[in-house]
């Protein structure tokens, strides 16, 4: 866990891959209840819709890029703000790579922004956030 | 550019969903952890609720024959857009608290805000919600800004 002393604008926090299968998605969607088709039915998804594929949750990509920062802080700091914004589609069998990086600290507040972001095999960012947290 | 917002749909702003009432479980918190991918221990064993995990809580729970052909349940909060093109937005939180086991919490909708602007391709719709947690006790937890563009 990094200690806030030595955080620097410019740090990058570790990254993950995510790879949903179809059982994890059908888990997302049933722990949200969530019954929208283009997460689960291929074939209404693609012929129905147009879509290429099964659809991937938009909030479930945002908790993936959350998580890069509860990993990053564990207990050493609160979460005061996250946000995401949906860009870009995703489909079932993608990886997508979430990451972040510290852009600004606040030594009164011991307050840490940082970019946020997701990523797709192109290397396109399909959902870009931003988080604050308060270190203890 | 022709005004597409009607008073009616206009007048909408500032009302509000029925508010939600829940009884958050460690067995939910761990569900929505396992399915996330969640590395954390306190949110694996359910001891404390990741930050988004107060997203399902705004599925309205109706059976099959009163959802639309697309599976989703028709979001009273949002009036009929004259634009049917809705693509997902921006979600900003505040957050106050954890949400943890045994928590009783109350989720209000707001329809904050409906406005047009033009946009490269055509007008655009900005539908902009809130979504406040609290406890019964009235302790605030969190509150989140969504948005949705319709084109």
């Amino acid at each position: 866990m990094p200690k806030f002393e030595d955080i620097q604008p410019g740090d990058a926090l570790p990254s993950r891959d995510h790879t949903a299968g179809i059982v994890q998605l059908f888990m997302y969607n049933a722990a949200i209840w969530n019954p929208h088709r283009i997460h689960f039915d291929h074939a209404y998804a693609t012929q129905e819709e147009g879509y290429p594929g099964i659809v991937l949750d938009g909030p479930l990509q945002g908790d993936w890029i959350g998580q890069v920062v509860t990993d990053w802080i564990g207990d050493d700091a609160t979460l005061v703000s996250f946000g995401y914004a949906n860009r870009q589609a995703a489909f079932l069998g993608e990886t997508m790579t979430a990451g972040g990086v510290v852009e600004a600290k606040d030594e009164a507040s011991r307050e840490v922004r940082v970019g946020l972001f997701l990523k797709n095999a192109r290397g396109e960012v399909t959902i870009p956030g931003h988080a604050v947290v308060r270190f203890r | 550019m022709a005004e597409l917002l009607t008073p009616e749909i206009k007048a909408r702003i500032g009302t509000a969903s029925p508010a939600i009432r829940v009884e958050v479980t460690r067995r939910d918190i761990q569900k929505y952890a396992v399915s996330t991918g969640q590395r954390a221990r306190k949110y694996l064993d359910g001891d404390e609720a990741p930050p988004l995990f107060h997203f399902g809580y705004s599925m309205e729970i109706l059976p099959p024959e009163q959802l639309r052909k697309d599976g989703i349940a028709e979001d009273k909060l949002i009036p009929p857009l004259p634009l049917k093109r809705v693509m997902a937005g921006n979600s900003d939180t505040a957050y106050h608290r954890p949400i943890r086991p045994g928590d009783r919490l109350v989720i209000t909708r707001r329809l904050k805000d409906i406005y047009e602007k033009a946009g490269k391709t055509g007008p655009l719709i900005f539908v902009v919600t809130e979504t406040e947690v609290k406890t019964e006790a009235g302790e605030p937890v969190l509150n989140e800004i969504t948005s949705l563009i319709a084109r």
